[in-house]
């Protein structure tokens, strides 16, 4: 009996200690970057001001600095579940709502607002888009499905097209109707229009990384695949149904809020899974924190970088997103091989 | 008892389940047998409410397949299906674990613990639970799935082609640990094979079919003859007994 319980205590020792370690600077790079973040910008507020009382440091600092930190996080975290809940039920690791065309659809919505309600309340644009994320969703599991599930390259390569084919569309509609411009708003992301009052649907999104936690276990089970789920008495549609919606809502508050921000679905989860796994319950926390961590660094950087000017974060994005994700590809032991 | 009552289903025009009436679960294991095609899988389809059939009904101890909560049945009815491929990084514990899902829900309680650590424990994956799937064996792996099964703690045990892709070692011990299942922990299991020689050592009870439609179902005395091999299989089939034990020989 000592035996058996010695090795049960034994085994996970070997490697938890390192992923503690990891799990800790995950959450103080979270808060050190989240006060970073409070501190930088173009006019001085510092915690020396503000214990002085400057009343304009003060009114800054809860007008513009914590909506965007907020914010920021907020998107960080749930773009990053999105993308976790897409590939499990996929059950493929290189999609994410900005390579299967959910964001290339809920673009489309909001150019659809634009033309036909130019005047509609910004919960109406996100309302319309989380309609076409909605539908974008839908149409892309529909499509995957002629498509084997061992079919790993394929999966987000017929996602791609799809997103290049709506993408299309909506920039032909765009140059046609002059709004280019306007498109161009959400089609590079960036946090600087964000203040109070203008960032608030993002917390849409963070409800719905509440109930991505609370249904982690369902999550986990579509991840084995249709057979397995309903073996397990899983109701198979309903999760996928709620699935949808999760990444629906979830692209659609970002782009409303910030606009679209790419590979950062594909490459924390990624990162995340090869930590500690894919068991939903345990990585959800990881790929919340190193997504919230990853969106704050690249603004941060993207604040700094030609200070005191600003570049959009969506570039810094895809730069270190795109590194990183080649990197996973083309690393030892990676499954595209 | 699994009762099949006129089951028809049909892909396009083939009939790949052919107005089957079969009862199965009266014996610890009863082996399914059958040339490709023959609706070995369809049927476990059609029981595990993975496919609707098109006519006849399904009961499982009397419950209709069909109107049944999956998630009742979930917990009668277990159904390991061929070639699982798991894209999802999980260890061993993780996989195990699912297996209480129809119990548990994701909550676990101590007897949850309590089954989990016996299927660990009874399969030897000890050594192995913290191990993610992709870096097992074949045989660990189809361990690591049994002792899922294990854990979902149901009376009936379906399990399609449990030995493909695995060297004769795993295979025999797969085979053994179908027999103990059956012996040790009182369950009824019904699993599908290719090897005739695997089923008359170790099932009760042989059911073949063909074509959609049952051709032979009895005892390993009744079902091991030449007769009866060559009907199934469109091809000559030698029976020797060896130490006492029916073998076919179908290498000619």
């Amino acid at each position: 009996m000592t035996d058996t319980a010695l090795t049960r205590t034994d085994a996970p020792t070997r490697t938890r200690p390192r992923r503690a370690w990891v799990g800790a600077l995950i959450g103080v790079a979270l808060v050190v970057l989240a006060v970073a973040s409070l501190f930088i910008g173009v006019s001085d507020v510092t915690p020396a001001s503000l214990i002085a009382g400057d009343a304009d440091a003060a009114f800054l600092l809860v007008a513009s600095r914590v909506p965007r930190t907020v914010a920021v996080i907020l998107a960080g975290a749930s773009l990053a579940i999105a993308g976790l809940i897409m590939q499990m039920m996929v059950r493929n690791k290189f999609v994410e709502p900005s390579t299967t065309g959910v964001t290339e659809f809920a673009t489309l919505g909001m150019l659809v607002t634009i033309v036909l309600w130019p005047g509609m309340a910004v919960v109406g644009k996100m309302g319309v888009a989380t309609a076409f994320g909605l539908v974008g969703t839908w149409v892309f599991l529909r499509v995957i499905r002629a498509v084997p599930v061992r079919q790993l390259v394929l999966v987000p390569l017929v996602g791609v097209m799809l997103g290049g084919i709506v993408g299309a569309v909506t920039t032909f509609f765009a140059y046609r109707l002059d709004l280019l411009q306007s498109l161009g708003q959400w089609s590079q992301g960036s946090f600087a229009t964000v203040m109070q009052g203008r960032y608030e649907f993002v917390w849409f999104a963070a409800a719905m990384v509440v109930v991505a936690w609370i249904a982690a276990d369902r999550f986990s089970v579509i991840g084995l695949g249709e057979e397995f789920a309903t073996n397990l008495g899983l109701n198979y549609r309903r999760v996928m149904a709620i699935g949808t919606c999760v990444i629906a809502v979830i692209t659609a508050s970002v782009l409303v809020t910030a606009g679209m921000i790419p590979f950062l679905g594909l490459v924390v989860p990624n990162i995340v899974s090869l930590m500690v796994g894919d068991n939903v319950r345990r990585s959800i926390p990881w790929v919340a924190g190193l997504g919230a961590v990853f969106v704050l660094a690249c603004d941060i950087i993207a604040r700094t970088v030609r200070f005191p000017y600003e570049i959009p974060l969506s570039v810094i994005v895809g730069v270190i997103g795109a590194g990183l994700f080649l990197w996973l590809l083309l690393r030892k032991g990676s499954r595209a091989h | 008892m699994i009762a099949l009552d006129h089951v028809t289903k049909r892909y396009g025009n083939t009939a790949a389940l052919d107005d089957v009436s079969l009862t199965l679960g009266d014996v610890g294991v009863t082996a399914l047998l059958g040339p490709n095609g023959a609706g070995k899988s369809t049927l476990f389809s059609v029981v595990g409410r993975l496919v609707q059939a098109d006519a006849g009904t399904v009961t499982i101890d009397g419950r209709d397949v069909a109107e049944t909560p999956s998630s009742d049945l979930a917990r009668t009815l277990a159904v390991l299906r061929q070639d699982n491929h798991i894209a999802a990084r999980l260890t061993v514990h993780d996989l195990v674990e699912f297996g209480r899902f129809p119990h548990s829900k994701g909550r676990l309680t101590v007897e949850d613990r309590d089954h989990i650590e016996r299927a660990l424990d009874y399969l030897d994956l000890e050594p192995l639970r913290d191990r993610f799937l992709d870096e097992l064996s074949g045989g660990q792996r189809q361990r690591a799935f049994v002792a899922m099964i294990l854990a979902q703690d149901t009376r009936y045990v379906l399990l399609d082609e449990p030995l493909n892709n695995l060297d004769l070692r795993h295979m025999t011990e797969i085979m053994r640990l179908i027999r103990q299942l059956a012996d040790e922990w009182g369950k009824t299991v019904i699993v599908v094979l290719h090897d005739i020689n695997f089923a008359a050592r170790y099932a009760d009870r042989i059911v073949a079919l063909r074509d959609g439609r049952v051709v032979a179902d009895a005892d390993v005395s009744g079902f091991m003859r030449p007769d009866v091999l060559a009907d199934i299989y469109d091809s000559p089939v030698e029976v020797h007994q060896i130490d006492g034990k029916p073998v076919a020989l179908y290498y000619e």
